[in-house]
């Protein structure tokens, strides 16, 4: 029988949550960094047991953990991010020319084929690459270069390159996504990049149609439509078929548009789910009442999934990276709040349970489907 | 000899649980003093400067004899207290709450 492992990363350290294909019982394990904060955890697909874990603190930095047992143990790998040549700048908040500094790892992307090749989204926004088990990072610095980063500008929470998502049919093809700049495409794994913007319309800026400067939160693919792809940006909810060419809004009737998860379930293409969030200023869900949303219609018609959620004074948020979905037949979908609830569904969204309910704030989620 | 005290952060990433000592070329200057630290533990570099910069991180002091020695250059040599190994290097993280 197969088992999962969730990986949650929070605030004050990592949490390892275990079960069988049931997925009623859990194990949980941790603090692991007790005290630091961990921004992101994931497996590699190609060795279960290699984990890697971004781990920082504001007095210390940045810190890269590195597992070869499934996260009973871990060595700290390089930590040295090293922007390629003169870093230059990007545009600050109030518009002036801000020299670019690494501050930390938002996202750990490891190859689907070699466990020692992993990518890593940092802010200020760049996209490194490590092909020794994070033993030294390089930086695919023609993202940077590619000519539009001197009018990047970062969002509310930083300007951090979060989303990292490699065609699994065509691993050269890679999509990046930069709050608040936007998505972009390599076909030559990372030695050149291509805004991928058309479509989308963000009122914060002041050409809302620009090639870039849109706070995209989160992207997802299914992995066996890898020209589809579903995001949820700052306000709307978006679906490309043209591997990005082109979005089309497919917010429909969902009750607010803002939020910042996005996934797709595993074994239905045009099964996806988001987790609707009042407003920009008001981190959390309308009306006090926590619902997942899925369409099982690639987006426009959604539905409201409450069965074990809290449907009364909840107003907890669920940030870009604290979702995850198994890949068992019936397939699991998690997510985490910034209340230190841990959500599981085992059937596809139909009904919810928590694993645990009060670590600190979550800020990540992965799961690993073991066999 | 000089001995130098970790905040606790870095003492578990270290992993010791007591304050380390190191030998360093006489006269030890802050710089050397973290030079030797971060060589015989890898796993602090970064932690306490930048790695590119070598700039003290903005919430990290460096305290010894009752004296504040941050905004010091890191080449002025240690108290002599410290160079003898009789009082430690402090590394000490900020006061942080809420």
């Amino acid at each position: 029988m197969s088992n999962v492992r969730v990986l949650v990363g929070t605030r004050k350290g990592a949490f390892i949550l275990t079960s069988d294909g049931k997925r009623k019982n859990w194990d949980v394990s941790g603090p692991h960094f007790g005290g630091w904060e961990i921004y992101h955890m994931k497996g590699s697909t190609a060795d279960p047991n290699r984990l890697y874990a971004s781990q920082s603190t504001g007095w210390h930095g940045q810190v890269l953990q590195r597992s070869n047992d499934g996260g009973k143990s871990w060595e700290p790998v390089s930590n040295k991010f090293a922007y390629d040549g003169v870093p230059g700048t990007h545009q600050w908040y109030d518009g002036t020319p801000h020299p670019w500094e690494f501050k930390r790892v938002w996202h750990l992307e490891p190859s689907a084929t070699d466990p020692d090749m992993v990518y890593a989204g940092v802010e200020d926004a760049a996209l490194f690459q490590s092909t020794d088990g994070g033993q030294n990072w390089n930086e695919l610095s023609g993202l940077r270069g590619h000519g539009s980063g001197p009018s990047w500008q970062p969002g509310a929470g930083g300007m951090c390159l979060h989303t990292i998502v490699v065609d699994p049919s065509d691993p050269q093809r890679i999509f990046i996504a930069i709050s608040a700049a936007g998505v972009f495409r390599s076909t030559d794994a990372g030695k050149t990049w291509k805004p991928i913007n058309q479509g989308l319309r963000s009122q914060y800026i002041p050409n809302p149609e620009a090639e870039v400067g849109h706070c995209v939160h989160r992207i997802a693919m299914h992995h066996s439509r890898p020209d589809v792809l579903f995001m949820q940006k700052h306000w709307d909810v978006m679906r490309t078929d043209n591997s990005g060419d082109s979005w089309q809004e497919i917010s429909g009737n969902l009750p607010t548009d803002f939020g910042f998860v996005i996934d797709v379930h595993a074994h239905e293409p045009e099964t996806i789910y988001v987790v609707p969030i009042k407003s920009d200023s008001e981190h959390y869900p309308p009306d006090g009442q926590l619902r997942v949303y899925r369409s099982r219609t690639g987006g426009n018609d959604w539905e409201p999934l409450t069965n074990g959620l809290p449907q009364s004074n909840c107003f907890v948020n669920v940030l870009r990276d604290a979702m995850a979905i198994d890949l068992l037949d019936s397939c699991g979908v998690y997510f985490g709040t910034t209340g230190g609830q841990v959500y599981a569904s085992a059937d596809a969204g139909d009904t919810w349970n928590a694993i645990v309910r009060d670590l600190p704030p979550v800020l990540s989620v992965e799961v690993q489907t073991l066999t | 000899m000089i001995r130098v005290v970790l905040p606790a952060h870095l003492r578990t990433l270290a992993r010791v649980t007591d304050e380390v000592t190191l030998e360093v070329d006489a006269p030890p200057t802050l710089r050397s003093a973290l030079d030797a630290l971060e060589a015989a533990y890898p796993m602090l570099r970064g932690t306490i400067r930048d790695q590119v910069t070598q700039q003290r991180r903005p919430f990290v002091r460096f305290f010894a004899c009752e004296e504040d020695l941050s905004h010091d250059s890191p080449d002025t040599p240690l108290p002599a207290a410290v160079a003898a190994g009789t009082e430690p290097l402090l590394v000490v993280g900020a006061i942080a709450g809420g």
